[in-house]
């Protein structure tokens, strides 16, 4: 068994419309040091039979690739925890 | 010339798709379901708008993946004609029928309202009887309709006359890159939109303009 974290985020070239205004609150919120916010995506996934690491890590990449994230617009990195 | 309407869980504007066709534009027509992997003989299939999935993960890409798609894959690979408006705009770029993506409106809004578009490429099956230049008023509703690409894809696009409408100047309702509104697969047989052609085919719905794009595609046809 094999717990897996993905993260996607917008690729840094695009405006990230969500994360500015979630800025903007938070700088009327006093947080005035804030400079940047980006909002992106958590996925947990638990992936039975997830015994060799790099086996698991390939499917992971294939899933990222091909559902979890779309290249075109999106970056995304993972965790496989044994 | 026969026309299906796809329906997945959670679409919302097949049944306005379906009048289009069937009572404006006179053609049988057919919904589709998400499941099955049969056009039932559609020479042109309509992903129709809505919240495909309830929009999850991202808009369009569990849609891409059910059975009727596959199907629709071949049928563009065959030529076979396809027309995505709003969600189905997203959901044919997400199955690379079409290149790029939409994202997030820039003001961050759901805006549903008329635009004014500019007819770019009139010499399509989907724009053969409108002028180059000519303007239409057409609704949308989207929270997630910025058009963004790449710079080569851009380029190819502006090149090859794929863009057949842009939002008119200062009428761009979502940030999309370069004001486009709807673009056309290598082939020309396959066309995404944002704003919905369907809602606008019956003057009873406010305009008219809409009409133009399915007799396009019945002219194109005969």
């Amino acid at each position: 068994m094999a717990q897996v974290k993905v993260y996607v985020t917008l690729k840094p070239a695009l405006l990230d419309a969500q994360g500015k205004v979630v800025q903007g609150a938070l700088q009327q919120l006093g947080y005035e040091d804030v400079t940047q916010v980006r909002v992106g995506k958590y996925i947990e996934m638990t992936v039975a039979d997830g015994t060799r690491a790099p086996a698991v890590e390939a499917q992971v990449k294939e899933m990222c690739d091909r559902l979890l994230a779309n290249p075109v617009i999106e970056d995304y990195k993972f965790e496989v925890e044994a | 010339m026969k026309f299906g309407v796809i329906r997945f869980p959670g679409s919302n504007c097949d049944q306005d798709a379906f009048h289009a066709v069937k009572d404006v534009l006179g053609q049988p027509v057919e919904y589709l379901w998400h499941q099955e992997a049969d056009l039932r003989g559609a020479d042109c299939v309509i992903v129709p708008g809505g919240f495909s999935y309830g929009d999850y993960l991202r808009c369009g890409a569990i849609a891409r993946f059910s059975p009727v798609m596959s199907a629709v894959q071949e049928h563009a690979a065959r030529g076979g004609l396809v027309l995505g408006i709003c969600n189905g705009f997203q959901v044919l770029c997400e199955s690379h029928l079409l290149p790029g993506a939409l994202i997030r409106n820039d003001g961050q809004r759901f805006v549903c309202r008329h635009v004014a578009l500019r007819v770019e490429n009139a010499g399509t099956p989907f724009t053969n009887q409108m002028r180059p230049g000519q303007s239409l008023c057409i609704p949308v509703a989207h929270g997630e309709g910025k058009y963004v690409c790449d710079d080569d894809t851009l380029a190819a696009l502006r090149r090859s006359g794929r863009i057949l409408f842009r939002y008119a100047a200062g009428d761009n309702p979502n940030g999309s890159l370069d004001d486009i509104a709807g673009i056309a697969g290598e082939g020309f047989n396959v066309l995404g939109m944002m704003p919905h052609p369907e809602r606008a085919a019956d003057p009873a719905l406010g305009s008219g303009d809409g009409r133009l794009l399915f007799e396009s595609l019945l002219n194109y046809w005969r």
